[in-house]
């Protein structure tokens, strides 16, 4: 799909040079263009290397403990049918809190062993259950706190203060969220099994 | 009241959070510089393994611009992204990110730099980035990791969770920093 959509950038882009006559511009974008990949690479790795050693701070802090003690009234709202206490919930509380603190590489592990947990008390066999799509409604949308990645970006492009987006990016994932537990509530009717 | 508030957040969340990390993680007698060191080696490794997206993206995505073909782009869409308000750079981004997390990002950069980090466009692509999830990528790996191949309303669900996101980073960055 990404590639399809690679070669279609490329592609209509020659294209479009073609017909407009304009041809010489061409081949010295896609010089300069590569260079702009590699120094964009290049000013990620200060801000990337501090952050992600502060992340892992954040991972032998406690922290995440502490957010799963504040989300478990949240979480047992959202999952009303995933037992209290059990193996699944935890790993879905894992799984968001890392999620919300932006630690992406602890997020994934606890979510694979969240969507194991749910497997074995789903009633459908290779049919997704409604447990799951809600726990993928959370994951697809995205609820990070800390955009790392984006941020060193900001970074290496020379923003004033490179977190200045962190409010607006903590208010449109609310926005992003809310839209995703309700389309899955909507849809999940609709969809049969 | 809410520009206060995100304001407020934007400067107090990292500075409190790297104090609760080091705290949490002093009460809890974890090594902590050795801790530090083990996760700030990947830095450079995470960067680096970045670059072959980043080019092949930058690549497709200049001579896109170069050639005319977003201006095309940008024309045909006029009448219906003025009534969005969204500006056509960020289109592809839009595009892109739930297929793909690394070519996002190398749109995003491609954003920042030609626009300007501190630009109402290169905050509202870093808010778009930041609020919405590789849908696609996601669905892949949970899925799959427990053979579970029928996802029923997963995707139109994740889908329309990143619309949700788009709309939103535009419209609260043009409030925030319009």
């Amino acid at each position: 799909m990404i590639g399809y959509l690679w070669a279609a950038l490329i592609c209509l882009s020659i294209l479009t040079a073609a017909i407009r006559g304009d041809m010489a511009v061409i081949t010295p974008a896609i010089f300069t263009a590569a260079e702009r990949g590699v120094k964009v690479a290049f000013g990620l790795i200060g801000t990337m290397t501090f952050w992600l050693g502060i992340m892992k701070l954040i991972e032998s802090s406690g922290i995440i403990k502490l957010l799963n003690w504040a989300l478990r009234p949240l979480a047992r709202l959202i999952f009303p049918r995933v037992p209290e206490g059990g193996p699944a919930m935890n790993a879905i509380l894992m799984n968001l809190s890392a999620n919300i603190l932006g630690l992406g590489n602890a997020a994934t592990p606890f979510g694979i062993k969240a969507m194991e947990e749910m497997q074995k008390i789903n009633p459908y066999g290779t049919t997704a259950s409604d447990e799951m799509c809600t726990f993928l409604a959370l994951n697809t949308s995205s609820i990070t706190l800390i955009p790392t990645t984006v941020m060193a970006l900001r970074a290496a492009a020379g923003a004033a203060n490179p977190a200045d987006i962190l409010g607006s990016t903590i208010l449109a994932t609310f926005c992003s969220t809310a839209v995703a537990l309700t389309a899955d509530r909507l849809l999940r009717k609709k969809v049969k099994i | 009241m809410l520009s206060r508030a995100i304001d407020f957040l934007a400067i107090w969340l990292i500075p409190v959070l790297i104090v609760a990390a080091i705290i949490g993680s002093l009460w809890r007698r974890v090594n902590l510089f050795d801790r530090f060191i083990e996760g700030a080696k990947e830095g450079f490794n995470i960067s680096v393994r970045l670059i072959p997206y980043l080019v092949a993206m930058l690549v497709a995505i200049t001579l896109f611009q170069e050639s005319g073909a977003m201006e095309i782009l940008a024309y045909s869409l006029a009448p219906l992204l003025e009534w969005l308000k969204v500006p056509v750079e960020v289109l592809p981004l839009a595009v892109m990110r739930p297929l793909s997390g690394s070519a996002s990002l190398a749109l995003a950069a491609d954003i920042l730099e030609r626009q300007g980090a501190d630009s109402l466009i290169g905050r509202i692509a870093s808010t778009m980035i930041g609020s919405t999830e590789t849908t696609l990528y996601i669905l892949t790996v949970y899925f799959g990791a427990v053979g579970v191949y029928r996802s029923r309303h997963a995707l139109p669900t994740g889908l329309l969770a990143d619309l949700g996101g788009f709309i939103a980073a535009v419209v609260v960055c043009r409030v925030v920093f319009g």
